[in-house]
């Protein structure tokens, strides 16, 4: 069935069957592999994209769900030759071992501090009243949707914490 | 995944008359468990009615004081309301107790309710489940898993419910908001919407075929102290293995039975001047665990004492 939405601020039009996912669409019917399939279950956060400036997992997701929607993937994040801030703060903390969970780490982290700018609270977050704070605790908190089989977690940490300021 | 066919209706009417009317029909909300299941087989639809984009996702003050969650409202959208954060830390707390950031941008209030069972047995399809297919028989009983349930497990399932939330929606005693295809209007209470096993594992709610929930909706706060804790294999993203929702004198736990398990012997013990060591330990004297899950009597007597202490539950009293 035809679907259309916004990917990466082009107009993408495409006829697909229903059971495609969003992440077999973008990877598979549009040739942008940034996106992974790693678990293809939700677990581990590789497929991650931003839906509307929200992160979800592309891979849960039926693209013929999203019509009109605008969708971000890590190809998209880069205006020209100039890389996200978040981009460029994994790559000065050497925030990778494989690459293969970055592009997930990395649109993840771009919709997580939209969040925390929004004063979204997170399970650690002891006032749940009060301004958020981006603590270690908090990042590792709101970052726990995307594993890194690596173990690259500290650098993944100290980028996060450049490109949200809090470093 | 199996063929189905896929419809995204504009409006309530059209949806429901859509889901009475073609047989297999399923409604499909954030998809964050369906469109899992379907994937392992598990759920095989044969038409799916979009009803993400119904106009069912807003948060409203109730006359009485409480708050209406849309059913299309996200976790992450209800987590995030001021209201809920200022007047129900509880659910605020389980909601952000559960799945992951992405997850809880998609997953809605309504299909957080109907999500099914993690348990193993229910996603191994080649062994037997008598919720995959009734009659069949459960391969958890005497299996090596050990989160199952410790109260109402019956001989054709012993599988838990995973959410966080219904915990504490049950706790703070919220009623659900349903409409069917007759034109039907309902309302049911969280405490008896989800069903013990018996012997029908497989019918795991009150709702009708083609019965749709629309809303949740919450009381006034009662007053008293609120408080969501969880305990789990890994620190954060994991399902619960035991928790406890604490809302004023109301107790439910979670992970402990095929509902979310609402703690009345230990409410009872409560209102009586029990301490909360003892009215968790009252409300345990009930359970049956199994062997492979005895380690939840303990949990959950602590936890529980650990939450009920917090709140001051039963001081006034």
């Amino acid at each position: 069935m035809k679907i259309s939405f916004t990917l990466n601020g082009q107009a993408a039009s495409l006829d697909l069957d229903p059971r495609t996912t969003l992440l077999d669409a973008l990877r598979e019917n549009l040739g942008l592999k940034g996106s992974k399939k790693g678990c293809d279950h939700g677990q581990c956060g590789a497929c991650t994209v931003l839906v509307n400036g929200r992160r979800i997992n592309a891979c849960l997701s039926l693209a013929v769900t999203h019509e009109g929607d605008e969708i971000t993937t890590i190809e998209g994040l880069a205006q020209d030759e100039a890389l996200h801030p978040v981009q460029q703060a994994f790559l000065e903390h050497d925030a990778f071992q494989c690459g293969y969970c970055t592009p997930g780490q990395i649109c993840s982290t771009v919709g997580m501090l939209k969040e925390a700018a929004d004063g979204w609270a997170s399970l650690v977050t002891e006032d749940l009243t009060a301004d958020v704070v981006l603590s270690d605790e908090e990042i590792r908190e709101r970052m726990s949707g995307n594993l890194c089989r690596c173990s690259a977690y500290p650098q993944i940490l100290a980028a996060i914490r450049t490109a949200g300021g809090v470093a | 995944m199996k063929p189905f066919t896929y419809e995204r209706p504009g409006d309530l009417t059209t949806a429901l008359a859509l889901a009475a009317d073609i047989p297999g029909a399923r409604f499909l909300a954030g998809g964050t468990n369906l469109v899992d299941l379907m994937k392992l087989q598990i759920e095989q639809p044969t038409h799916l009615v979009d009803i993400s984009r119904l106009p069912l996702a807003e948060i409203e003050d109730t006359p009485e004081g409480g708050l209406r969650l849309g059913a299309m409202t996200t976790n992450s959208q209800v987590a995030a309301d001021p209201r809920v954060r200022a007047r129900y830390p509880v659910l605020a707390q389980a909601i952000l107790s559960g799945a992951s950031g992405q997850l809880r941008n998609k997953a809605t209030t309504a299909g957080n309710l109907l999500q099914r069972t993690r348990c193993a047995y229910f996603y191994d399809t080649t062994k037997p489940c008598n919720k995959r297919e009734p009659g069949a028989g459960c391969a958890a009983i005497g299996g090596i898993y050990a989160n199952t349930a410790i109260f109402g497990a019956s001989e054709a399932c012993v599988a838990t419910h995973p959410s966080d939330m219904a915990v504490a929606l049950t706790a703070l005693d919220a009623k659900i908001e349903t409409q069917s295809g007759a034109g039907e209007a309902r309302v049911l209470a969280m405490d008896g919407f989800h069903r013990l096993p018996g012997d029908t594992p497989h019918i795991e709610t009150e709702l009708r075929p083609a019965e749709m929930i629309t809303a949740v909706v919450l009381p006034p706060p009662p007053p008293g102290g609120q408080i969501y804790r969880k305990a789990r294999e890994r620190a954060s993203y994991a399902f619960a293995i035991g928790s406890v929702a604490v809302a004023g004198g109301k107790v439910a736990l979670g992970a402990v039975a095929h509902k979310p398990w609402r703690a009345e012997a230990a409410e009872l013990a409560l209102e009586q001047g029990a301490s909360p060591a003892e009215a968790m330990a009252a409300e345990l004297k009930g359970a049956r665990p199994d062997g492979h899950n005895d380690f939840k009597l303990k949990l959950m007597t602590r936890l529980g004492a650990a939450c009920l202490t917090t709140t001051g539950a039963g001081d006034d009293q």
